[in-house]
């Protein structure tokens, strides 16, 4: 299995190995060591590999990733996961700001907590946290689903479109147009389905409350008409 | 973009490292600052006397007759250690005014960066690792020390719109952002009698601070009071003679990462500044939350963390 110790060797070196860049694939299973807080950590992967990486990464790690399976055995700096588009991406230790945002699929777990405007304009990712999320989190999120373990900052999906959101801890205050809304069979099975993908076994569904769009911010109401 | 660094030591036996530590720091910020870099570093007092940092562009003419200059105004136990472009005058703490009247009508112009028992700070212009090697940063020991790496917005590249900023003794302040309503807030300050240096939207944070201390306020309150008063993006880290301080404003878009052990308090304003602590490995790591006040105070009657309401 391929190594790359990041004291010792460039970022373009690691990412290039893992694009295939110059000589195809050979391997599918790779180990980082000594990230020290590097920016842009296995960005850009597009085929089926897996990354490990032992210790705590900076800005932008798996960014855009496609493919790959990424554990980032540490914390991440702000936008882990930025718009990545399948594949997944599990942070064991905390999250700084906007992790995932922008996401387009894929499945991305953080284990500790996320910082403010976690899943923020999300478009089809799956994002689920172990711990609480900052404020503005899931902020014009448009589609996928956001599962908070813990407790939601202020403002939680402000100005939200069809992203949903389940939380089973405190939510400190809805951002414009984002209620709560009912969960039904359906919802619970989708959570269910979420937790297990995400390993967190002991959460039960029926501990969380969902949250989504109350839709009026984002259709045009009739009654505005005069207002143009 | 700017880097931030600061470290706050609670382990004595960590102050001669203060000075290696934190030049590490400062240059791991590089690529979020290369046009001017600056540090504090709260060092050792001498019972009676203070420190005044001076800087010149032309230091060998400037310098040439510090000595004498500074003897004349404040008697024969003043002492001018020069260092590249800054010199450190220590005087009886009483012959402040009269070294002040002084050095406005020396010859050759120098600016006063800062005044303080403990506090000495070096900035200018040019890449962190050329600023720290110039003032020898490596080699100097102290209590705490706080440093800045400006990627330049508000004001021009100059040195004195370098970060840190200091308004009063022993007080100084950086700042990753951008405020929006200094100008209104310079005139108020100016009407309170604080003096401005610069145009500079983080010198009147600075000044904002100090006046709110000099009306009897601790560190913490005066950072809780900033929150109402100051408009713009902030993350600010302050030091005072013996404090330690970190505010976000309350969106929170700067970044700023924290680390704890039983030997030190440090920020960062990334793990990158971090990464080469000792210790940092068991540290306990954290985010600064938005609007809230972290203070630490080595004289402990303030406590140690306070958080806003």
């Amino acid at each position: 299995m391929p190594a790359f110790d990041l004291s010792t060797t460039s970022i373009r070196a690691l990412n290039e190995a893992l694009h295939g860049t110059g000589e195809p694939l050979k391997d599918r299973r790779f180990e980082v060591r000594n990230p020290r807080g590097s920016h842009a950590v296995a960005v850009g992967c597009r085929d089926q590999i897996t990354v490990a990486v032992h210790g705590p990464v900076g800005y932008y790690c798996g960014g855009m990733n496609a493919a790959a399976t990424i554990t980032v055995h540490g914390s991440a700096g702000p936008g882990v996961g930025e718009n990545m588009m399948s594949g997944s991406i599990v942070v064991e230790g905390d999250a700084s700001q906007y992790a995932g945002a922008t996401g387009r699929g894929g499945l991305l777990v953080i284990k500790g907590n996320a910082a403010s405007r976690c899943g923020i304009s999300m478009k089809g990712i799956d994002i689920v946290v172990g711990g609480s999320v900052g404020h503005m989190s899931a902020f014009m999120g448009q589609s996928g689903h956001l599962v908070v373990l813990g407790d939601a900052g202020d403002a939680l999906g402000d100005s939200l479109y069809e992203a949903q959101l389940f939380v089973r801890g405190k939510v400190k205050s809805l951002g414009a147009d984002c209620i709560e809304k009912e969960m039904r069979g359906k919802h619970h099975a989708t959570l269910e389905q979420l937790l297990s993908k995400a390993g967190m076994r002991g959460a039960d569904p029926s501990q969380f409350r969902r949250y989504g769009s109350a839709r009026k911010l984002y259709t045009f109401n009739i009654d505005n008409a005069d207002a143009y | 973009m700017c880097g931030i660094v600061g470290l706050f030591l609670k382990d004595r036996k960590l102050e001669g490292e203060l000075g290696a530590l934190t030049a590490e720091m400062l240059v791991t910020m590089t690529d979020r600052g290369p046009d001017s870099a600056g540090i504090a570093v709260y060092g050792a007092a001498i019972p009676g006397f203070v420190k005044v940092t001076v800087q010149s562009d032309m230091p060998a003419r400037a310098f040439a007759a510090l000595d004498a200059l500074a003897r004349t105004a404040a008697g024969d136990a003043a002492t001018v250690t020069i260092k590249d472009s800054h010199a450190v005058i220590t005087i009886a703490a009483d012959r402040i005014e009269p070294l002040r009247v002084a050095l406005t009508g020396a010859p050759e112009p120098l600016r006063i960066m800062s005044v303080g028992e403990t506090m000495e700070i070096y900035k200018e212009t040019g890449l962190p690792k050329d600023v720290v090697s110039r003032f020898g940063i490596g080699t100097m020991a102290g209590t705490h020390a706080i440093g800045h790496t400006r990627m330049a917005t508000e004001s021009a590249v100059t040195t004195l719109g370098a970060h840190p900023f200091s308004t009063g003794a022993d007080q100084c302040l950086v700042h990753n952002g951008s405020l929006s309503n200094h100008n209104n807030l310079r005139r108020e300050l100016r009407r309170l009698g604080i003096a401005f240096e610069t145009e500079n939207d983080s010198e009147v944070a600075a000044a904002h601070l100090t006046a709110r201390m000099r009306d009897g306020r601790n560190l913490g309150e005066a950072l809780t009071d900033a929150l109402g008063n100051l408009d713009g993006f902030f993350t600010f880290v302050v030091g005072t003679r013996t404090g330690f301080g970190v505010l976000r404003d309350p969106i929170a878009c700067k970044p700023a990462v924290m680390a704890e052990t039983s030997r030190y308090v440090a920020f960062g304003s990334e793990y990158r500044a971090l990464s080469g602590l000792p210790g940092i490995e068991t540290a306990r790591i954290w985010e600064p939350e938005p609007a809230a006040v972290y203070f630490w105070d080595r004289d402990g009657s303030t406590g140690d963390k306070m958080l806003a309401a």
